[in-house]
């Protein structure tokens, strides 16, 4: 079984977010940029299923610009076997993302394709059910474990009134919850060792694909401050807030 | 051409996000019908056409819906979209899993996550977590969007009559199959739609200590949440946790204790009314959201709480 995980390039989730002054998007001069953690989650189960024994190959696929390559080495440096990088200048939307990975799949005809269930930059959450919709492939959504069976998979999701699990036949999308699994970190080794594995480049126009935007960023702001509250001096004085000012409760 | 809004429900009733998410809808185009898939709906399409704000109901019904499979949903909806302008519904993990499949069939860019309709082809959204917000004009012509719920008043839910009109069930996809739902049962107010919500963080220090979180969430009817360093540490189990990968909660009251206030931890609950936090760290980040600050020790300040609350002749629900 071939297992193709898609990553992607992010600020990094520590890095306190500026917005520009002139409203055109998020200050990313300089700032600390990392792998999307959920994508991390999709590489370490495809990793730990090949040491299972269940996965022949795992294959990590990146869509950006020239450094996003960077969350394709690290990949790499954590156990997949080689490295795909689809070259773009400039963001490119979901659908668009979904459709390169259509013809990346076409091509290499993975069993099962593994992402993030969001990316924390655009938290769209949208990209695996796309790619799935396009591939007519069962899709399952916000995974928190993970057991590969015999041409099909059981996997538990993460929804909002609790656990839902349900069994889908290979060939299929799973897109990774933080909870199915503890990321682990690349050894020195290993990062030296994933410098020699190879990384295919394929620029985007290899491929055929319409990624032209059909939305348009009018603007990005600052969310609304909430105006500066009050320390009070004890539990009592509390209470007699919250029940006479802001009369809650 | 109307508004498409796909209801979410338990195949017995409405699901209460559904109300919120006519209301953007509605806010999008006036024309407003709903569509319900399911099982054996009868009662919840009826309680949907009892929307004052939706003037007709669709309504499909087969076995292969009663669990709400995206793979078995989208080609309906699909179907359906030709004549709709607009197909919303909420950004819960109901609509996150359908809506995108929806999307990619009809080669439309989907608009996810919305807090407020600017017009009816541009958005409000926020991106980062909530650290910044983006208002985004769609330029396909059919628009899919999903909406957070918890930043549209829910709409009235009686008073209206909308016809409801039976849609021919769609096949059903045979690579996906349902296999179980465990629920989270509890007598207390779901998280996602609670009153107020009493969260307790990592300075809890156990899973025992979160006693003293429930005696003051029972004393004010109030849902329990927490951080996701307190989940991480295993003091509660992870269907509590609030923040950009738990639950936003935008409850009237909300009350942190022992949270340091992470940015994620933030991103989840700081639209709520009233925030009220209690730490013992006064430089702790979460007292910049927080309306009312108490610099304490929590074992200290919580049982005082209690006996404050103890004191008042009500309290309300």
């Amino acid at each position: 079984m071939k297992i193709l995980v898609a990553v992607k390039r992010v600020i990094d989730y520590n890095v306190q977010i500026r917005v520009k002054e002139d409203g055109t998007g998020v200050v990313t001069d300089n700032v600390k940029m990392s792998t999307n953690p959920p994508d991390d989650n999709a590489i370490e189960e495809a990793v730990k299923i090949k040491e299972a024994g269940k996965a022949t190959e795992v294959v990590a696929i990146t869509v950006g610009e020239e450094k996003a390559q960077e969350t394709v080495r690290k990949a790499l440096a954590v156990g997949a076997d080689r490295g795909i990088h689809v070259k773009v200048d400039s963001e490119i939307e979901p659908l668009a993302v979904s459709k390169i990975l259509q013809k990346v799949v076409d091509k290499e005809k993975p069993d099962l394709v593994f992402m993030g269930k969001q990316a924390i930059d655009d938290d769209c959450n949208q990209t695996g059910q796309m790619l799935s919709a396009l591939l007519n492939w069962p899709q399952a959504t916000f995974a928190s474990k993970i057991d590969v069976k015999e041409n099909k998979l059981e996997v538990t999701r993460e929804i909002d009134e609790g656990l839902e699990t349900i069994e889908i036949n290979v060939p299929a999308i799973v897109t990774c919850d933080l909870r199915l699994n503890e990321p682990r970190y690349a050894s020195l080794p290993n990062i030296m060792k994933a410098k020699k594995k190879p990384i295919e480049e394929i620029p985007v126009s290899d491929l055929g694909v319409d990624v032209s935007p059909r939305l348009e960023q009018l603007k990005v702001e600052e969310p609304p401050k909430r105006k500066a509250g009050i320390k009070v001096a004890n539990v009592a004085e509390l209470v007699q807030k919250l029940k006479n000012e802001a009369k809650v409760i | 051409m109307a508004v498409l809004l796909i209801a979410e429900h338990n195949n017995k009733e409405l699901r209460p996000f559904t109300l919120n998410a006519a209301t953007a809808a509605s806010q999008i185009d006036s024309d407003v019908h709903a569509v319900i898939i399911g099982q054996n709906t009868a009662e919840a399409a009826k309680q949907l056409s009892e929307l004052p704000v939706v003037k007709k109901v669709l309504s499909v019904e087969a076995a292969h819906y009663e669990n709400f499979t995206a793979e078995n949903f989208t080609p309906v909806i699909v179907k359906l979209a030709e004549n709709y302008s607009h197909i919303v519904c909420s950004a819960n993990t109901f609509g996150k899993n359908l809506m995108p499949r929806i999307a990619a069939h009809l080669d439309t860019s989907q608009v996810s996550d919305i807090i407020k309709v600017i017009s009816s082809d541009t958005f409000l959204r926020p991106i980062y977590a909530g650290n910044a917000f983006a208002t985004i004009k769609s330029n396909d012509s059919k628009k899919c969007v999903t909406i957070r719920p918890t930043s549209f008043d829910p709409c009235e839910s009686s008073g209206g009559s909308a016809a409801i009109e039976k849609v021919e069930a769609g096949e059903e996809f045979s690579n996906t199959k349902f296999v179980k739902r465990e629920e989270i049962k509890s007598d207390r107010p779901e998280l996602g739609t609670a009153r107020i919500v009493v969260s307790g963080g990592r300075g809890m220090q156990s899973g025992d200590n979160f006693k003293l979180i429930t005696e003051i969430a029972d004393k004010l009817g109030a849902a329990i949440g927490a951080s996701r360093a307190a989940v991480d540490a295993g003091y509660i189990s992870n269907d509590h946790q609030v923040g950009q990968t738990g639950k936003v909660v935008v409850p009237d009251l909300y009350i942190a204790i022992g949270i340091s206030g992470a940015i994620q931890h933030l991103a989840g609950m700081k639209e709520s009314k009233v925030i009220v936090a209690i730490n013992k760290d006064g430089e702790a980040p979460i007292f910049s959201v927080a309306d009312y600050g108490l610099e304490a020790d929590l074992f200290e300040a919580i049982p005082q709480f209690m006996e404050e609350l103890n004191k008042l002749n009500t309290i309300q629900k």
